[in-house]
């Protein structure tokens, strides 16, 4: 029983450290700046995801209720952050054309990133 | 391997392939989509790691209302399109970077990932973190649920912060309205039918809703729930009563609704200064503590449930109807 | 915890909080009618940080715990003397920006406008972040600290160019989330969020070292450091010139500033010889850069917020300098005290050159450099400021500038450390010659360009900041003896 139970947060705190890197991944290849907010978010769930399972290493102890109080903290702070992204894109997309950052504005026929 | 860790495992699988479709989707409606499905699945995978007030947090205001700002935006982002300019402002053709940026990202990716893996199990063995303070202490702030305990009543002060930062956002995104525009009404009203599916749902789920969001501020402090839960789910009945036609938001300009968004924060801020005469900022007597966390969370999930909101509805802008066929 | 019912003053550094965070509330439903209290605040914060200079300097190092919950449970306010210094800087930065604000968003006349409805609400919350910053010490109220401060330096930034306020936005992300993840490991590891614990438990551990390189990463991220500084000069030249005054003289400190406190009281042990040669030569190429960039801007606000990226770099030289000399040296502390003199000091002269700039923008109409022949001799009183500044920013005596590079520069020679004072003094060039042009154009002997009329009080203000850029030269025993107050051991140790 307590092998399972190591390995029952090890599991989770291990994905949201692949979750991490996906989203790193989204965050710096894409450019369309919708992109770039839903891997922010995706990153900033796998940084709670990881606080969360390390907060769970015990499973007779129960979770520690401190990760949990400071990632719904974390939750709220994100999408204040997302909303003013979101909110920032759209003026900027009316006033430029585009949802880009103007260094990412490119030819149509691409260029080496 | 027992049934639970296999669920674990498959659900941790599941979601790291959502995620990754999430953010390497061709087109960005789908990866809206798949987002909102990732939070929805993270929320049952809190449940397992029970984190019951995080999976409601993270359903409700990670998916949800997350869900609905983005997908709002892309809207926005499509109807402000001009005909004649290259490539379409929600889904430029976003070439990728060359192979080798993308390779090399890929690796960077993997070395961190690596490392918080490798960093994850070294850590050590016997921690528990501060299971026994909370335990130890939780009795003199009159909550039970502990969570609720660290949020109102150890880490108050962050607690006041993250109140004040959604009202700052909100803010900054009212700053961000163009030229003239300032009295304006928020956007996304739909065209609603009278008898139409969002119509009737806008007659049927704010009550429903309401009587959710009562409760899960009133219940926060013994099970999970809370005020930023209860003000998300508020907050989405308000959104679905503006949507379906049933009522005009106030203006920004409007001093009334401003004070509504300050009225949580000011209310927390004000009993802080009270104690701080009485010894130390945000404490709160013992005799009297469970009482003051649940005026707080209350008149807090108002604050709430109208900033976010107004979040969703976004920068004031000329009223749809006037722009499109109606 | 039990309460004593007893009716006290809270402290000080309670009000340093309450004020800021009750002026932002009470600005969001006032909307531009808040400018009114804009004169109360700008008396009310520097007396409060006098105060609470005044307790540092008798009482020592002060504390607060919240809600009367000790950590690692609850969370601790703390001010030292680098603290309370940072804070006067912010009380008085804030004053001036705020009551030059007044003639830009009016409480009345006309219409209220979404910037100036806006504005104060976002322009207090600054402020009520940075003294958070400064009071904290807890990292993970730091990281929501950060967030609102990123918000409203975002907002404020989008007032002048919607572009760069969103470069300035995914910077900042990106920033935030390096910063969280390491916070996130440093609980997982440590059990506890507090620096002053953190400081008595942390060892030279894998896990550790991976938390310090995500945070400090993200953290050089929003201090503008070479190779990260992209965002900041297209936002600190669009703002309005006193959001850029704050945004340049404060925010970008507030970074550094919870950077020394990590690795000089938390993570000493985790100093590496190559780390701390790496920030040093990062520094060292962001004055480079950043001089070469303002030499050959065209517009007066860009000379000025390129010449901030290569300020900051001198910020970073102190990692290498710390400690440099031996025990002997009088001033064995010189680079870790020169450090916080030149953030203290560029503060002030950034900020005057940022308010001076604006009024000479808001008379001739536009900022490009070749438009501002004759200046001089329409705006005196402005220019004198403007050239004070440039006195302070250069590193000429008598300045505040010139004593932070003196004392960084003493540090190097005891430490033999050569190279770094080459940097120091071929900086100190650099800045004569990109502040040369915008100087000499004003001081030009040509026909006054059409003015519009700027009231003779504002301009009372850059050069209240530049005078004050000057007098840190004349008299800056005072502040030298502040900053010891709690200074970190490895402050004169030295982080190798």
């Amino acid at each position: 029983m307590s092998d399972a139970g190591v390995a029952h947060w090890l599991v989770y705190a291990l994905a949201g450290a692949g979750i991490i890197g996906v989203g790193l991944y989204g965050f710096l290849t894409r450019r369309h700046l919708l992109r770039r907010v839903i891997a922010f978010n995706v990153i900033g769930s796998g940084i709670f995801i990881l606080f969360g399972a390390t907060g769970y290493r015990d499973a007779d102890l129960g979770a520690d209720p401190v990760p949990q109080a400071l990632i719904i903290t974390g939750v709220v702070v994100a999408i204040s952050l997302t909303a003013l992204a979101a909110a920032l894109i759209a003026r900027q997309a009316e006033e430029a054309g585009a949802a880009l950052l103007p260094e990412d504005e490119e030819p149509p026929h691409g260029r080496k990133g | 391997m027992s049934a639970a860790l296999f669920f674990d495992v498959a659900l941790c699988l599941l979601l790291l392939a959502v995620a990754l479709a999430a953010v390497v989707g061709r087109d960005i409606f789908g990866s809206i989509v798949f987002f909102i499905t990732y939070g929805i699945l993270v929320a049952i995978a809190w449940i397992r790691l029970e984190a019951v007030d995080v999976a409601l947090a993270e359903a409700a205001i990670g998916a949800g209302l997350t869900g609905a700002l983005l997908v709002g935006t892309w809207r926005r982002l499509r109807r402000g399109r001009a005909e004649d300019l290259p490539g379409r402002p929600d889904d430029p053709q976003d070439p990728l970077p060359a192979t080798l940026h993308r390779r090399c990202t890929g690796v960077l990716c993997l070395v961190l990932t690596g490392g918080l893996g490798w960093a994850i199990l070294n850590l050590p063995e016997a921690s528990t973190g501060l299971i026994p303070e909370v335990s130890a202490n939780l009795e003199t702030t009159g909550v039970s649920n502990a969570v609720t305990g660290v949020l109102l009543g150890f880490r108050a002060f962050d607690t006041l912060l993250e109140s004040i930062v959604i009202a700052v956002a909100l803010v900054a995104v009212w700053a961000l309205t163009a030229e003239g525009l300032w009295g304006a009404s928020p956007g996304l009203r739909q065209h609603a039918k009278r008898d139409g599916v969002l119509a009737t749902f806008g007659r049927i789920l704010p009550p429903i809703g309401l009587v959710i969001a009562v409760y899960l501020v009133w219940a926060g402090s013994t099970l999970p729930g809370g005020a930023f839960q209860a003000g998300t789910v508020a907050g989405a009945v308000l959104l679905l009563t503006a949507m379906a036609g049933h009522g005009e938001p106030p203006a920004v300009t409007d001093p009334r609704l401003r004070l509504a968004v300050v009225a949580g924060p000011l209310v927390f801020l004000a009993i802080g200064i009270t104690g701080a005469f009485f010894g130390s900022f945000l404490a709160l007597p013992p005799a009297w503590s469970k009482t003051l966390i649940t005026l707080i969370e209350v008149v807090l999930s108002g604050s709430i449930a109208v900033t976010l909101a107004y979040m969703v509805l976004g920068v004031p802008r000329e009223p749809e109807h006037r722009r499109s066929r109606s | 915890m039990p309460l004593v019912p007893e009716i006290g003053l809270p402290s000080p550094l309670l009000w340093l909080i309450i004020v800021p965070l009750s002026a932002l509330l009470a600005a969001v439903p006032l909307g531009r009618r808040a400018a009114r209290s804009m004169p109360i605040v700008a008396v009310v914060m520097p007396a409060l940080a006098l105060w609470l200079i005044v307790e540092v300097s008798l009482g020592g190092p002060q504390e607060h715990t919240l809600g009367g919950w000790t950590p690692p449970l609850g969370i601790a306010l703390r001010a030292d003397g680098l603290s309370a210094a940072m804070l006067l800087l912010t009380a008085v930065l804030g004053a001036a920006a705020g009551l030059f604000s007044i003639a830009l968003y009016p409480p009345r006349g006309g219409d209220e406008s979404a910037a100036s409805g806006t504005f104060w609400a976002l322009f207090f919350s600054l402020w009520a972040a940075l003294n958070v910053v400064f009071l904290s010490g807890d990292l993970f109220n730091l990281y929501v600290a950060l967030e609102l401060l990123t918000i409203a330096s975002v907002g404020l930034a989008a007032l002048g160019s919607l572009a760069a306020a969103m470069r300035y936005l995914v910077f900042a992300l990106f920033g935030s989330l390096a910063y969280l993840l390491g916070v996130v490991l440093v609980y997982a590891r440590w059990g506890t969020l507090d620096l002053d614990l953190l400081g008595t438990m942390i060892d030279a551990e894998p896990a550790t070292f991976l938390a310090a390189g995500l945070m400090t990463a993200g953290l050089l991220v929003k201090a503008a450091l070479f190779p990260l500084h992209g965002w900041l000069p297209p936002a600190h030249g669009a703002a309005p010139p006193p959001a850029s005054a704050v945004l340049s003289g404060l925010v970008v400190k507030a970074a550094f500033y919870i950077l020394v406190r990590l690795w000089f009281d938390l993570l000493p042990a985790l100093a590496t010889e190559a780390f701390v040669q790496a920030t040093g030569a990062l520094g060292a190429l962001a004055i480079l850069v950043g001089s070469v960039m303002a030499i050959r801007a065209e517009r007066l606000k860009l000379v000025i917020a390129y010449s901030t990226v290569a300020q900051l770099g001198y910020l970073f030289l102190i990692w290498p300098l710390a400690g440099g000399a031996t025990g002997e040296m009088p001033w064995a502390a010189g680079a870790w005290t020169g450090g916080i003199f030149h953030a203290v000091a560029h503060g002030l002269a950034k900020a005057a050159m940022f308010l001076a700039a604006g009024l000479m923008i808001e008379a001739v109409g536009h900022d490009r450099l070749d438009g501002l022949a004759g200046l001089g001799r329409a705006l005196p009183f402005t220019t004198f400021s403007f050239g004070l500044a440039a006195v302070s920013l250069m590193g000429l005596p008598p300045s505040g500038g010139f004593i932070a590079k003196w004392l960084m520069l003493t540090a190097a020679f005891a430490a033999d450390e050569l190279v770094w004072a080459g940097v120091i003094l071929a900086g100190g060039l650099l800045a004569a010659i990109y502040l040369f042009r915008p100087l000499n154009r004003m001081l030009q002997k040509a026909d006054p360009p059409e003015l519009k009329p700027v009231a003779r009080r504002r301009e009372l203000l850059p050069m209240s900041l530049a005078a004050l850029a000057i007098l840190m030269g004349l008299a800056p025993g005072g502040l030298y003896a502040l900053l010891q107050i709690g200074r970190p051991v490895a402050a004169l140790e030295g982080l190798e």
